[in-house]
């Protein structure tokens, strides 16, 4: 984004302090930084750097249309979050509970439909002949690893949760948080973040102008605080413009695709159960259940970028995992309440960009702060952003400009010496052996998280798009060439993905829809929530480069689509449908094209936009 | 060109999204986690903001004004998307109020805030709300804050408030049937009582939002606290309403199917 656009008188404002994103890292942030700013009175004690006399200006701008919008319960040790509420009785959250019981259960597969090594199907083997061990085809590890466990911690809405920080903040005056505003990018001057510029209005799906056209606000600003997530476009187009660390890569992802349930009246399990799956439906997709006050629970899976499947999908894939005997015992009779669907960057630190420059901070997930041993996130979000606001506050106070070397002092070297840096690098060899397979993987990750970091399987993480199979190639032994292709001609036809062919190929049952829990894909977007997309904007998710995705047999984008909004087009470039788009950015990466070899972008891009799910309950 | 000083009364309603669930506590029902659940203006009353900022553009001088009784750490929360709508200046009431409110109470507090606007000319005052409230669907509260007003003229049930060149008002009242009544108010004071009215929610404008907010966070932070006691109001039972959810997605089915199957759906519950 330069600012050498100026077709249209372009408005423009100052701010001290300009946010990107309201998740949990910029709550942290934005929470530090107003208590730092308050003084014991609550009045400011601290002047504007841009207004002198006035109170700081501090913005933030998000896009959905409301804050703490998505499906969010999650299980955490909350250790940060504890620390910057010392009085805060947290049993008030909603969806409170505290961890009571934890198990890890290995699921067989009981239809043998699902693709496992010949190690693995071994191992099956022995488990089924010794029923006392594998109840309900699974198999409860004797005791939670200490790296994975959430011993002390606790299950809670993170959406509602940023709601009432988002009320607290406010009310000090200190800040504000906008949220239906999309930010179209950073302006970078030279090599300075100087602020962001808001997202266009009033123009076409393509960005052409239209009656009304209102364009974005430049907020210049001195300090820019990126915390817009693991997709964000602003974070993305700074590693873009400053690249990224030597060593450092962002290749592994994930897409988390959960319900809020409530659970049938007969179910037995308590609140504050954690449960966390493996092997099934495939090995590579891992699966939780947290349990909830007033018998509701978050069921859902993660999908790997490491599951070589061209037709990889969230949602079939999260039916068949609710019906496993094990679970199954459990989620009978319940009800969908809410759902949703979210990206993960699991280099986690391996993916750390430069975390500081002139004028611009980063945290949270977007900076690597996710620790990919442990499988925790938002505490670790929190936490960076707890430490850039002391950082922030430190210098302003000192009278000291936001630039590189004072960040870096004030920002990066409270989080070097912090308990998220050293869990973040005791974790960051515990993916790779995944880069080999499954057992590789789940060596590895024992490796890792027994040796404190030390260990680990080997292995060198490629993009996603460069490990893709054909669909041939992952469908051989199932469907010779001639029924691959018709797959692809018949998906091609009836603008879907080729998922369901290849599941039925081998051998899933079509899940049997109650309409309360196993509901259609669409009916799960219905019952989940609503899709806010507004007209005014631009589409969000562009295709760079058509020719390539005419020419491309593996639309993974379409597969793995969490909203159903991508489906093949008449001339085989997907259509885009931004009325069922969740905002998971899971197309970003699943991408099988490549359109700048140089940055390694794929033919898809995701931009600023508005809206996107908002969870019924979250 | 008539000049019209509107004065928008609303409060705030948890997301229709959110499973609201009533609970009695030691100060009397309520939503459970009420405080937490994501809010927004009462959607009738967010259709009169939109239709009184509408009619103050096209009618240069007039002045609107939202007058609201919400705690004011929540309705500064829902400003910050409300205010990039609508050009408005705040009059807060920092009041507990909700579904479960005394509606002449919460009228008592309003009237008073009304009536502590410094430069509202009567003679122009256009009383805008909801002709319903999605906190409980009773409307009361509007046409008891008229009778303390003194405004006698009451329309309810408004899609559409027509200004003529000598600052009358043709006004579209909802009747039976899909049609209205037509009225013609041949000068202020009147209270309107808006059902969706005709316009689209406006777009975000960062720059509206900024320069109401200037207005608005000093009016939050003087806001009167306004203690809302239940006024005798005794609630013998509360129970939300049954739905129901049956959903599927058609592709090319006529509308006039879509309509029968949809009369064929009600008719079966």
């Amino acid at each position: 984004m330069t600012p050498s656009q100026p077709e249209f008188q372009r408005p423009s404002m100052r701010a001290d302090v300009v946010c990107v994103g309201f998740g949990p890292a910029t709550a942290g942030f934005l929470m530090t930084l107003t208590q730092g700013l308050a003084g014991a009175d609550g009045a400011p004690a601290l002047e504007s750097r841009v207004m002198p006399g006035a109170p700081p200006q501090v913005l933030c701008y998000e896009r959905a249309d409301d804050l703490g919008y998505g499906v969010s319960g999650v299980v955490t040790r909350g250790r940060g979050l504890k620390e910057s509420f010392p009085g805060l009785d947290f049993g008030s959250l909603p969806l409170y509970s505290e961890v009571a019981e934890e198990q890890v259960l290995y699921l067989l597969d009981p239809l043998g439909a699902s693709r496992r090594p010949a190690l693995v199907r071994a191992a099956d083997r022995l488990l089924k002949s010794l029923p006392f061990l594998a109840r309900d085809h699974a198999f409860r590890l004797p005791y939670v690893p200490s790296f994975l466990h959430k011993k002390g911690g606790f299950t809670f809405s993170l959406g509602q949760f940023n709601q009432w920080v988002g009320g607290l903040l406010m009310s000090t005056g200190l800040a504000q948080v906008w949220p239906a505003s999309p930010v179209a990018g950073a302006l970078i001057e030279n090599g300075r973040v100087e602020g962001v510029r808001l997202a266009d209005q009033g123009v076409d799906a393509r960005g052409n102008l239209e009656p009304g056209y209102l364009p974005g606000m430049d907020v210049r600003a001195a300090l820019t605080v990126v915390g817009d997530g693991p997709v964000g476009q602003v974070g993305r187009q700074l590693d873009r413009h400053f690249g990224l660390p030597k060593g450092a890569q962002r290749h592994e992802w994930a897409v988390g695709m959960k319900a809020v349930v409530e659970l049938s009246p007969d179910c037995p399990l308590k609140p504050g159960t954690v449960i966390h799956t493996l092997g099934y439906p495939e090995p590579e997709i891992f699966g939780f259940l947290y349990v909830y006050p007033n018998r509701l629970a978050s069921a859902g899976i993660f999908v790997p970028s490491w599951f070589d499947n061209p037709g990889r999908t969230a949602y079939r894939y999260l039916q068949h995992w609710m019906q496993h005997p094990a679970l199954w015992r459990h989620l009978r009779g319940s009800e969908m309440k809410s759902w949703g669907a979210k990206s993960l960057l699991e280099s986690g630190i391996r993916g750390e960009p430069f975390l500081v420059g002139d004028g611009w901070a980063r945290v949270g997930e977007n900076s690597g702060s996710t620790n990919v041993l442990t499988g925790s996130g938002v505490d670790e979000a929190w936490t960076t952003g707890v430490q850039l606001g002391r950082a922030v506050v430190e210098l302003w106070r000192r009278g000291l400009p936001f630039d590189r070397e004072n960040l870096e002092k004030a920002y990066v070297r409270r989080r070097r010496s912090s308990w998220v840096e050293r869990e973040g690098r005791a974790g960051r060899k515990a993916r790779d052996g995944f880069q080999k397979g499954f057992v590789q993987g789940m060596l590895g990750m024992a490796l890792t998280g027994f040796s404190k970091g030390l260990l680990g399987w080997p292995g060198r993480p490629l993009q996603p798009h460069q490990r893709v199979p054909t669909l041939e190639k992952y469908a051989a032994g199932r469907l010779d060439a001639a029924q691959a292709a018709e797959l692809r001609r018949q998906s091609q036809a009836g603008g879907r993905g080729v998922h369901d062919g290849l599941m039925d190929a081998a051998g899933w049952p079509r899940p049997t829809l109650d309409g309360r829990l196993l509901v259609s894909h669409q009916d799960a977007l219905l019952k989940g929530g609503k899709v806010r997309a507004s007209g005014r904007y631009a589409d969000h998710v562009v295709i760079l480069k058509p020719e390539l995705c005419a020419d491309c047999g593996e639309k993974v984008c379409v597969d793995m689509c969490s909203g159903q909004a991508l489906t093949p087009g008449a001339d085989g470039v997907p259509v885009f449908d931004r009325e069922k788009c969740v905002h998971c950015g899971a197309c970003l990466w699943n991408c099988a094209k490549v359109a700048e070899p140089a940055t390694g972008q794929t033919n898809l891009d995701f931009r600023a936009g508005a809206g996107g799910l908002h969870s019924a309950e979250n | 060109m008539p000049v019209f000083h509107v004065v928008v009364c609303g409060g705030l309603v948890p997301d229709p999204l959110q499973t609201l669930e009533p609970v009695q506590g030691p100060a009397g029902w309520g939503l459970k986690n009420e405080s937490m659940l994501p809010a927004i203006l009462d959607p009738w009353a967010a259709s009169a903001l939109f239709e009184a900022d509408s009619l103050a553009r096209a009618n240069p001088g007039s002045r609107v004004w939202l007058v609201s009784a919400a705690p004011k750490a929540k309705l500064q929360q829902v400003l910050m998307a409300l205010a990039q709508k609508a050009a408005f200046e705040l009059v807060a009431v920092d009041a507990q109020a909700g579904g479960f409110s005394d509606a002449a109470e919460c009228a008592s507090a309003l009237a008073a805030a009304v009536n502590s606007i410094a430069g509202l000319d009567r003679s122009r005052l256009l009383l805008f709300g909801g002709w319903e409230s999605a906190s409980r669907g009773a409307g009361a509260t509007l046409a008891i804050l008229g009778e303390m007003l003194g405004i006698s003229e009451q329309f309810q049930g408004v899609d559409q408030a027509s200004p003529k060149p000598d600052g009358s008002l043709e006004i579209l009242e909802r009747v039976e049937g899909g049609r209205h009544q037509v009225s013609l108010l041949s000068a202020p004071p009147a209270l309107l009582g808006w059902a969706t009215g005709s316009l689209p929610e406006p777009p975000n404008n960062p720059q509206v939002g900024m320069l109401n907010m200037r207005s608005a966070m000093p009016a939050l932070q003087k806001a009167a606290p306004s203690r809302l006691t239940g006024g005798g109001l005794a609630l013998s039972s509360v129970e939300l309403p049954s739905q129901r959810r049956d959903t599927r997605v058609v592709k090319d089915m006529p509308e006039d199917q879509v309509a029968r199957e949809i009369v064929e759906w009600i008719a079966e519950k």
